[in-house]
């Protein structure tokens, strides 16, 4: 077992790691977003206020193709439902309370879900995971988006740096040690079959929230086979 | 308009995050409903990384992401740390569209 000190140096280190890489997106977030009609005070809005990244694509993307405002934001908002998914699992992880939940839940994302999961064994190292996480995901996202809204497409193409494989291959590095359990990889392997299967024929944003019915059912099949003993009830 | 759109589904989208933290311990008391929440970020972070590894609004793609991925994949197999896993995802990708392929 390593050290609390070496331990709490990672977990910084790598929350750092991952709010360079999202910040590398927010990036082309600001870009498009004034791209796609925004002014730059709207675009850099979205990011401080919805904050959730796919749901932001979401809403750029259904305004530039002329979707009208009703659409993409039912849209972004479908999108975020995974984070309401996420908060039920980092409730009882966090044991968050008064002005900590009203501040935290604007943190739970993607990237602050999966690096307390990579560190759910340790009720510290969680919270620390959590929190550093999303603070450095906030603050590069925000700068970057607004840095991107000012420079416009000039910044250049992010596939160019192959960012749109570092954002996949982080998250699978996340999930990574999770999977190490049989039962977790075959939620995983499921998850991943229905969302390819329903990509060609659902809206963007259904085949992931769809992955969920994998997780419901993993839970009454195996119960409490799934439940890490030091990991419940930390609240 | 776009204000509103902006505004409005900002407050959805933290409203749902909200909702999540806030459901009470007692709702999550099942054994079934807490394995479930054991294993949804599981299955959505799976379901997400494939759809971003192959997925192209709504189609499937195999292009320089997934060859990426695949060696963000053998980088995990010999225990690399996180980053030089992205690393290598990015830059492999990268390379490939360099020369052209992908």
């Amino acid at each position: 077992m390593i050290g609390w000190q070496t331990r709490r140096a990672g977990i910084v280190r790598d929350a750092l790691g991952v709010g360079v890489a999202t910040g590398a997106y927010g990036l082309s977030f600001g870009a498009i977003g004034v791209a796609g009609g925004l002014t730059v005070a709207q675009t850099c809005a979205t990011s401080v206020l919805m904050f959730t990244g796919a749901s932001q694509f979401a809403l750029v993307g259904v305004l530039a193709a002329g979707g009208g405002a009703i659409s993409a934001g039912v849209t972004a908002v479908l999108l975020g439902t995974r984070n309401a998914l996420y908060g039920l699992r980092l409730s009882s992880l966090l044991g968050l309370t008064g002005l900590r939940t009203a501040v935290g839940a604007q943190l739970v994302i993607d990237e602050s879900t999966a690096m307390t999961l990579a560190h759910e064994d340790d009720e510290r190292a969680r919270r620390l995971a959590f929190w550093s996480t999303g603070l450095a995901v906030f603050v590069l996202w925000n700068v970057a988006t607004l840095v991107g809204a000012l420079a416009g497409t000039a910044l250049g193409d992010p596939e160019t740096f192959g960012l749109d494989a570092a954002v996949p291959a982080a998250f699978l590095a996340l999930l990574w040690p999770r999977l190490r359990d049989r039962r977790a990889r075959w939620v995983a392997a499921a998850a991943v079959v229905i969302a390819l299967a329903l990509t060609p024929v659902a809206p963007t944003g259904v085949p992931v929230m769809a992955a969920a019915a994998v997780a419901l059912a993993a839970g009454l099949h195996w119960r409490d086979a799934l439940l890490p003993g030091a990991a419940r009830g930390s609240a | 308009m776009i204000w509103a759109a902006v505004i409005a589904s900002a407050v959805g989208c933290y409203a749902l995050k909200l909702l999540g933290l806030s459901v009470p311990s007692s709702v999550l008391d099942r054994d079934w409903v807490r394995a479930s929440a054991v294993a949804l970020p599981v299955a959505l972070l799976a379901a997400l990384t494939a759809v971003q590894t192959v997925g192209d609004a709504q189609r499937l793609v195999v292009d320089a992401r997934l060859a990426g991925v695949a060696a963000g994949v053998v980088a995990l197999l010999l225990r690399a740390p996180f980053l030089v896993v992205v690393g290598v995802a990015a830059a492999t990708a990268a390379l490939l569209r360099a020369v052209g392929a992908g």
